[in-house]
């Protein structure tokens, strides 16, 4: 009872702030939306130079391509090194050879989408390029690599923001200390916070992963339904965390300065940034960055299609990081109150 | 060190119940924040239906020690007994009512929606929770307000609608600080005579002021400075003792003379 009035009340504060309801909800999309345009999203399709393809290849790279017929391999290696395209198909003594500008991975994954589009349409023609690079090499991610990363940093960030400021709140305006002066116990109390802020961290987590998946394209190939679960798991973990360190924090502007130091680590060790050449006993920090799992589930999910078996490690990481938190909260309110 | 009158129970009231403890029981408590003490060395009984006001300027104490009582904050010494019950002690808050010095409101809400929350942390069923809402709003006269969201509320509102969730679940016992600060003299006057009413009913109060006709209204009255009870009495024992016409001025006699 007293779990879902607080549950209720917090529901209610919510909805009648607008600000801070839209900070949850407009402001991780308005950010994404940026990260889109700004890292080349899908942008117009990618152009291609054809040297001596038969015409069926021509005009089925045409379904997602610009295709240019060259007549000579130098003439298409020319324009490819002024970037007027993106990548030279051509068959070379035989064999089908594909060499990529590469200096934009996006463009470069585009090409290889619209290619691999093609190998699956002609499975019997077996057209299989041989890749080579003018610029950069195979695998440098974009987007769509860290994509599923962002989304799970903008519902950490936010929900950790909300909930330490919103706990915080009741402890500098006193209701905190009216509300421990009830019968409540402080385990109500954490549980209740958990499930008001949970009820918009999921519809966070939703809107954040519908809009990135369904309006901005977002390379997705699992489910749907697994994305929603690791966020609202990451943004559980976001909100224990936030309010636990909410404790330390004596004014709103302290908890934001909880920012550069929990949040700004998290971004650098999540996978946003290749960590390959960071020495190994910095690398094992990885291992207590909540986002680092999230973002492991998150791309394993829509990257490689993984299913629930793939990312349950990383599951029952963060469902013991929420425990955890959430258990730590609880010892915290003793602060407030004795009992 | 200090002198203190009459330490034990008030004759002057009466209405302690004979059955069971004093409502209220302080043997030698303390409290210090960062090395400074606060509160040294508080005896005191507060009787059952007795309507308690402590006195004292603000700084000494007044606000620690009953948190001290309400069992939010707890004492590095001494003994803390209400409602014969060791404090602290979660069973223990469902009897009490808690005003606190600071209206701990929730802006968004309405005054019903506030009330509302506080009846289901006390775990007050349906249709108790009905009556008792209109009943304590209608005790501070917010009913014409209460669908009114709270960050809309005066000062004074504020203050009503915190006595109100106090009153809310019936308490035994009210621990009131500063309960009529900021509310005007008409509204004043109707307050008083509620928690003499409840008082009847055998509720018993403590409040803090620093109004000092309100002093003169209570049974007892325990006088505090630079964290030490000075003196408690009865207003009539306490201008007696002081040779005093007025609590003012008993109060600047009985405190003052530390110095």
């Amino acid at each position: 009872m007293r779990v879902r009035a607080l549950t209720l009340r917090i529901c209610r504060q919510f909805i009648r702030d607008k600000r801070t309801l839209a900070l949850l909800f407009v402001a991780p999309l308005f950010i994404l939306t940026l990260v889109y345009f700004i890292f080349g999203g899908s942008g117009s399709p990618p152009k291609i130079g054809a040297v001596g393809l038969p015409n069926a290849i021509v005009s089925g790279l045409e379904a997602s391509a610009d295709v240019v017929d060259y007549g000579s391999w130098d003439e298409a290696l020319e324009d490819l090194r002024g970037q007027d395209l993106d990548a030279v198909l051509a068959l070379r003594s035989g064999k089908p050879a594909l060499l990529l500008e590469g200096s934009d991975p996006s463009r470069s994954r585009a090409v290889l989408l619209a290619v691999s589009a093609l190998q699956r349409q002609s499975a019997s023609q077996a057209l299989q390029p041989e890749i080579s690079y003018l610029h950069g090499k195979a695998g440098m991610s974009s987007f769509d690599s860290f994509g599923p990363v962002m989304i799970g940093f903008f519902s950490f960030f936010f929900v950790f923001l909300l909930a330490g400021v919103a706990f915080l709140r009741e402890r500098t305006t006193g209701t905190m200390e009216r509300l421990l002066a009830t019968p409540i116990r402080r385990q109500e109390v954490v549980l209740g916070y958990l499930c008001g802020f949970g009820v918009f961290a999921l519809a966070q987590a939703a809107l954040i992963a519908c809009f990135a998946v369904y309006v901005l394209g977002m390379y997705m190939t699992g489910s749907i339904w697994l994305i929603l679960l690791v966020n609202l798991l990451l943004t559980l973990t976001a909100l224990t965390l936030g309010t636990l360190l909410s404790a330390f924090a004596g004014s709103e502007f302290q908890i934001i300065q909880f920012v550069p130091i929990v949040i700004v680590p998290q971004a650098f060790f999540s996978g946003l940034f290749p960590l390959d050449g960071m020495s190994p006993w910095l690398h094992k920090l990885t291992y207590l960055m909540p986002l680092y799992y999230g973002g492991d589930a998150l791309r394993g999910i829509m990257i490689r299609g993984e299913g629930f078996g793939g990312i349950a490690a990383d599951i029952a990481v963060l469902v013991v990081f929420s425990l955890s938190f959430a258990a730590l909260n609880v010892v915290a309110l003793r602060k407030q109150r004795a009992i | 060190m200090t002198r203190i009158v009459n330490s034990g129970m008030g004759d002057g009231g009466g209405r302690m119940s004979d059955a069971g403890e004093p409502a209220i029981d302080l043997e030698r408590v303390g409290r210090s924040f960062d090395g400074r003490s606060i509160l040294k060395d508080v005896n005191l009984r507060i009787g059952r239906g007795e309507l308690f006001g402590l006195l004292g300027p603000s700084g000494s104490g007044k606000s620690t020690l009953i948190k001290l009582i309400a069992g939010i904050d707890k004492p590095e010494g001494g003994r803390i007994r209400v409602l014969g019950r060791q404090v602290p002690s979660l069973a223990l808050l469902s009897n009490i009512g808690y005003m606190a010095q600071s209206d701990a409101l929730y802006g968004e809400l309405s005054a019903k929606e506030n009330l509302q929350f506080f009846g289901a942390m006390f775990k007050l069923p349906g249709a108790r929770l009905a009556e008792r809402l209109e009943a304590a709003l209608s005790t501070v006269g917010l009913s014409s307000d209460a669908g009114k969201p709270v960050a809309r509320f005066s000062g004074g509102m504020k203050r009503r609608l915190s006595l109100a969730i106090a009153l809310l679940h019936e308490p035994e016992l009210l621990i009131l600080d500063e309960p009529t600060v900021g509310i005007d003299p008409v509204l004043r006057v109707s307050i008083w005579s509620s928690l003499l009413a409840l008082r009847e009913r055998g509720t018993t109060i403590l409040l803090t002021t620093h109004v000092m006709d309100e002093a003169d209204r209570c049974d007892r009255i325990g006088l505090i400075r630079e964290g030490t009870l000075t003196a408690v009495g009865s207003p009539a024992e306490l201008k007696a003792e002081s040779g005093a016409s007025t609590i003012e001025e008993a109060f600047i006699r009985l405190g003052g003379e530390k110095r």
